[in-house]
C-alpha cells in the first residue's frame, strides 16, 4: 500500500465510523479527488459530508473550527501546505486558542492536512515546508507523516485526540510504499544518529545505507512523527548513548527542527550538526532545487564530517 | 409605543420580581429592555470607574451608547439554541445574552469565579452558546461554521461586526461561504462611524449597507437607537435566517458615546455631542414609569457583583 492509499483508507474509515465528521477542501470532489488524490472516492461515498469549498483557506479553517466547536468534527485538506499562511490567524488565534481561553468549556476537533515539501519543481510558493511557523503554538499539535510508520494510524490518532491537529504530508511521499517502523535502520551501537522527519526520512535512510556499505559507519535513523509539542524525552531515548547526531530538515535554516533537536540533546551528545533547506525561496529549476534541499549525498557528507571529528 | 410597569407596583414588588432574573425576562418588553440596557450601562460605567481607580488591569472596550443594539438583537434570539459571536466590544452582547453580571466582572477582575476562570478577560468570553474573541473579523468564518453545525436543530448564529471590521478580508470570505453553504448567520453590523480613533470616512469605501447584497445575501438596515425597533427588525432577520437557512446582513447605525477603550477618545467636542444626542437611555426613561427603581435594582446587582468578585480568589493557574 502506498502512503496516499493509507491516508485515503483512514479517511474512509473515519467517515464510516463518525457520522458527524465533515471533510472540507478545495477540488476534493470526485472524479478529481483532490490535487494529490488523497480524498478520492470520499465524495461519492459520503456525498453530504464531503464539501468542496471556495478558494478561501482562512475562511474554511475558521468554518471548520466553528463546525467542530458545535459538535461536527472536521478534517480540512489544504491543497498545498504553502497556503496555510492564509489560515494562520484562524489556526493561531481561533482554533488553537478556544479551548484554553474559554476555560476548557469547549473542544475543537479539527485536523488540517497540509501537503508540504519540494523536489517536484513547483517553485517558491508551492514547494515550501512551513510547519516550523506553526510549531510552538499552544493548543496545536503538529504531526508529520512518513512511510516508515503508519500514515493512516497517525490520522486516527489525531482524530481520537479531539483537539486541533496539523498533519504535514510530504508531496513526494504520497507515491511511496508504506514500509513501517521495522524498516528504519537501527544498528546496535550506532556511530551516528540522524534525527529527521517527514519527506527527509527516505533520504536519511538512503544515506545511512550508503554510510554502512561504503564506510562501515553504523547509522541509526530516528524519524520524528510529532513535531510540536516536541517529544524531547522520546528523542533523547532514541538517540541513547550515541555521541554524534545530525538533524535534518527541508525547511529554511534556523528557528526550526534542528534547534529543537539541539535543545533536546544539549549536554548529551558530543558532536551535533544540522542540515536544512536554503535561506532563500525554493528555486523552480530542478537541478538547483536538488542542490539546495538536503538529499542523500548532503546527509552522507554531514555524517562523515561528524564522524571524522572524533 | 409606550409600556410600563403597572402604576401601582411598588419598589419592593419590582425588586422581588426583577431580582429573580437580572435580564427581567418576565417583565413587559419595554421595561425588560430598559432594565437590560441599564444593567449594561451601569456595569460598563463601573468598569471604567474601577480602571480609573487602578483596580482593574489590562484593557476593556465599553459599548456605552450601543446598548440598544445588544438588547434588541439578543432578545430576538432563542437563548437556548441560538449562537452568538461577539468581538472586542462584547460586554453588552454578553449581558443581554446571559445576565451574568458577576461572572463578567469577576472575569475582568481576573478571578477564578469569572465566566472563563480569569483566562479570557474582557474580550474572550464564553458562556453556553455565547463566544467572543478579540481578533477583528476572525470570528466571522467561525460563526458560519457554528451555524452550519447546528442548523438542523433550527439554530441561528449571530456575528457582531463593526464598521471598522469592514477592512478585514475574513468578513468577505465568510459572506461567500455563508451564502454558498446556506448558513443561517445574521451578520450584525454596528456602525458607530469610528474605528478606535479613525473616522469611518478614512477607512471604509462604498456602502456598508449594500455590501452583502452582491453575495446574494438579504439585507436589513436601520438607522436609529430604539431597542424595540431594533428588536422587531432583528426578529424579522433572525426569522428569515432560521426559516430559509440563509445568511442575512443586519445593518444598525449607532453611536459609541464612550472611548474606544479607556481614555482614548480624540473626537472633536461637536461630534461627541452628536453622539450623546443619540443616547438610547433617555428616550427609554420617558417610556418606563418607575425607571429609578430599575436603576436602583441594576445598581445593586452591579454593586453586589463587584463586592463578590473582589472577594473571590485571584486566578493564578
Amino acid at each position: 500500500m502506498r502512503v496516499v492509499e493509507s491516508i485515503n483508507r483512514a479517511l474512509h474509515d473515519l467517515m464510516e465510523t463518525n457520522s458527524r465528521l465533515v471533510i472540507l477542501g478545495e477540488d476534493i470532489l470526485d472524479p478529481y479527488g483532490g490535487a494529490f488524490k488523497v480524498t478520492k472516492g470520499l465524495s461519492s461515498a459520503y456525498q453530504d459530508r464531503v464539501w468542496t469549498t471556495p478558494i478561501s483557506e482562512g475562511g474554511i479553517v475558521g468554518m471548520a473550527a466553528g463546525l467542530a466547536l458545535k459538535g461536527r468534527p472536521v478534517i480540512v485538506e489544504l491543497m498545498f501546505g504553502d497556503f496555510i499562511a492564509l489560515a494562520a490567524d484562524q489556526i493561531i488565534n481561533h482554533a488553537a486558542k478556544f479551548r484554553w481561553m474559554y476555560n476548557d468549556q469547549v473542544e475543537v476537533p479539527v485536523i488540517i492536512r497540509a501537503p508540504m515539501g519540494g523536489r517536484r519543481g513547483y517553485g517558491p510558493t508551492h514547494s515550501q515546508s512551513l510547519e516550523k511557523h506553526f510549531c510552538g503554538v499552544p493548543g496545536l499539535t503538529v504531526l508529520a507523516t512518513h512511510e516508515y510508520a503508519d500514515p493512516g494510524a497517525l490520522l486516527h490518532r489525531a482524530f481520537a485526540a479531539r483537539s486541533p491537529h496539523l498533519i504535514i504530508e510530504n508531496k513526494v511521499m504520497y507515491a511511496r510504499p508504506v514500509l513501517g517502523t521495522a524498516a528504519l535502520p537501527r544498528p546496535p551501537d550506532a556511530d551516528i544518529v540522524i534525527v529527521t522527519y517527514g519527506g527527509c526520512v527516505e533520504h536519511a535512510v538512503a544515506a545511512a545505507a550508503k554510510l554502512a556499505a561504503e564506510e562501515e559507519i553504523a547509522t541509526t535513523v530516528v524519524a520524528v512523527e510529532q513535531l510540536s509539542p516536541f517529544p524531547y524525552e522520546d528523542v533523547q531515548r532514541q538517540v541513547g548513548n550515541c555521541t554524534r547526531v545530525v538533524a535534518v530538515e527541508e525547511g529554511s535554516p534556523g528557528w526550526g527542527f534542528g534547534s529543537e533537536c539541539a535543545r533536546a540533546l544539549i549536554g548529551r551528545v558530543k558532536y551535533f550538526s544540522a542540515l536544512a533547506g536554503p535561506d532563500h525561496p525554493i528555486p523552480s529549476s530542478r537541478e538547483w532545487e536538488d542542490d539546495v534541499l538536503p538529499g542523500v549525498s548532503a546527509i552522507q557528507a554531514a555524517c562523515l564530517d561528524l564522524f571524522r571529528k572524533g | 409605543m409606550t409600556s410600563s410597569i403597572a402604576p401601582n407596583s411598588t419598589f419592593s414588588q419590582l425588586e422581588v420580581h426583577a431580582g429573580a432574573t437580572p435580564l427581567g425576562l418576565e417583565l413587559p418588553t419595554v421595561v425588560r429592555f430598559y432594565q437590560q440596557m441599564m444593567l449594561i450601562r451601569l456595569l460598563e460605567e463601573r468598569l471604567l470607574d474601577l480602571f480609573s481607580q487602578g483596580l482593574l488591569f489590562g484593557t476593556t472596550h465599553t459599548s456605552i451608547g450601543q446598548e440598544a443594539n445588544a438588547v434588541g438583537v439578543v432578545n430576538a434570539l432563542d437563548r437556548d439554541r441560538d449562537i452568538v459571536w461577539s468581538n472586542h466590544r462584547c460586554h453588552g452582547h454578553f449581558i443581554a445574552y446571559s445576565g451574568e453580571v458577576e461572572g463578567l466582572i469577576a472575569e475582568i477582575m481576573g478571578r477564578i469565579t469569572g465566566v472563563c476562570g480569569g483566562r479570557g478577560g474582557s474580550q474572550h468570553l464564553c458562556f453556553r452558546n455565547f463566544h467572543s474573541n478579540g481578533i477583528q473579523g476572525g470570528t466571522t468564518p467561525v460563526a458560519v461554521g457554528t451555524a452550519l453545525a447546528r442548523k438542523e436543530e433550527g439554530a441561528v448564529a449571530v456575528a457582531f461586526l463593526g464598521d471598522g471590521t469592514m477592512g478585514e478580508g475574513a468578513v468577505y470570505e465568510s459572506l461567500n461561504l455563508a451564502s454558498v453553504f446556506g448558513a443561517p448567520v445574521v451578520f450584525v453590523i454596528e456602525d458607530n462611524e469610528i474605528a478606535q480613533t479613525t473616522p469611518k470616512a478614512l477607512t471604509v469605501s462604498g456602502s456598508i449597507v449594500a455590501r452583502a447584497e452582491p453575495f446574494g445575501i438579504r439585507t436589513f438596515a436601520y438607522d436609529g437607537n430604539d431597542p424595540v425597533e431594533i428588536f422587531e427588525l432583528a426578529r424579522e432577520a433572525v426569522g428569515y435566517a432560521r426559516a430559509e437557512s440563509r445568511p442575512c446582513w443586519l445593518y444598525l447605525r449607532t453611536e459609541r458615546i464612550g472611548p474606544h477603550s479607556k481614555g482614548d477618545d480624540t473626537r472633536p467636542a461637536l461630534r461627541l455631542e452628536q453622539a450623546r444626542a443619540r443616547d438610547p437611555i433617555p428616550p427609554m426613561r420617558r417610556r418606563v414609569a418607575n425607571f429609578e427603581a430599575i436603576d436602583a435594582f441594576c445598581r445593586s446587582v452591579v454593586d453586589r457583583a463587584v463586592e463578590s468578585a473582589a472577594a473571590a480568589p485571584l486566578a493564578r493557574g
